[in-house]
């Protein structure tokens, strides 16, 4: 059974259609790539699932339930902007996930903490952006998810901070749950994925097994996606 | 994390690598498999790929699954000596091809060549 499942979803920008008349369904239990030009419509798409734009019309339901408490308390979503308060502590941003989602694992996020030589007292906002980007994704990774929504998680970071979060991802991400990251960079990301879905001016233009791509076209993702929309 | 060709399927290319740390001695007969999850890591792919990859395997007889202690990779001579065969005529081939292509168009030409370089 899909964990997502999409029906004639639409949104309006004022009068800009940011996505018309999806219908996608998601598997359960894939790493799934969500790729696109900036402007077609990934970050509305996954706002939407994670709660944060309600006012769509269409169907949209997430292990069956629509969207709302229930939905938020399964989805662990990495936004696109850091979502950490000015002057938040690491320490702070651990108990506010505690006490937020009933799915943390603290004791897992302290450890990839201290991986990472960072300590509890030092604020968020003095790190670098690679190291903001990697503390990120430790606490989304950490929650026990049943969907995992990451917004360009590699976007502006250099090569080894991507790594990093690549790895992360891999090392956390267990099979029960479906994992959708959407990027437009795809060398670091591309043997990652199980599917990956096109999209285009609010559409989705494909939705297919990577590796079924591969066999078909000869092409990488990468390259695949310059001969789409170069 | 492995290098791949990303123009092709990967679980082929986890197959063929296996394979080859099989025929090179890398990997033994009979040994016991890590988990899916660490070879997933080990080659820097998701655990879906490599359980498809391991499916493919299991399917030509290259691993198989004890029911309660995990993955094991193949013991019997045969199965090895015929990916052995396979792996060595789709290199002579391959090798064949680049020669005919520079020139050596008879295959006399180029067994007299092999025997001069030794």
């Amino acid at each position: 059974m899909a964990l997502v499942e999409i029906e004639n979803l639409s949104y309006q920008y004022g009068k800009l259609d940011a996505l018309s008349d999806i219908t996608l369904s998601l598997p359960q239990g894939e790493i799934i790539g969500l790729l696109g030009q900036n402007g077609a419509g990934k970050t509305t798409l996954i706002k939407i699932l994670c709660g944060l734009l309600p006012n769509y019309t269409g169907q949209v339901r997430i292990d069956g339930q629509p969207i709302g408490v229930y939905t938020k308390s399964i989805v662990s979503y990495l936004p696109d902007k850091t979502y950490f308060r000015r002057n938040e502590t690491i320490g702070g941003a651990i108990r506010l996930f505690r006490d937020f989602y009933k799915d943390f694992d603290e004791k897992k996020a302290r450890e990839m903490v201290n991986d990472l030589w960072l300590t509890e007292k030092q604020k968020i906002y003095t790190m670098s952006k690679g190291t903001q980007e990697k503390l990120q994704i430790v606490f989304v990774m950490s929650r026990k998810a049943k969907l995992y929504v990451l917004d360009e998680p590699m976007a502006g970071i250099d090569p080894v901070a991507r790594e990093y979060i690549r790895n992360t991802i891999l090392q956390q991400y267990t099979q029960d749950a479906t994992l959708l990251l959407s990027t437009h960079l795809l060398q670091d990301v591309e043997q990652l994925f199980d599917r990956a879905i096109f999209m285009q001016s609010g559409k989705i233009l494909r939705n297919v097994e990577v590796d079924t791509l591969r066999a078909e076209t000869g092409l990488s993702l990468d390259q695949y996606f310059r001969e789409v929309f170069g | 994390m492995v290098q791949f060709d990303n123009g092709a399927p990967i679980y082929l290319q986890i197959v063929q690598e296996m394979t080859l740390r099989i025929l090179s001695g890398t990997l033994q007969p009979g040994q016991k498999l890590p988990s899916v999850r660490e070879l997933a890591l080990e080659f820097g792919v998701n655990p879906n790929t490599m359980q498809r990859a391991m499916a493919q395997m299991e399917q030509e007889g290259l691993v198989y699954t004890k029911r309660t202690s995990g993955r094991f990779l193949t013991d019997q001579p045969e199965i090895i000596k015929q990916k052995r065969e396979d792996f060595a005529q789709a290199e002579t081939k391959r090798y064949l091809a680049y020669m005919q292509k520079i020139g050596f168009t008879d295959t006399t030409q180029i067994i007299a060549y092999l025997q001069n370089m030794q």
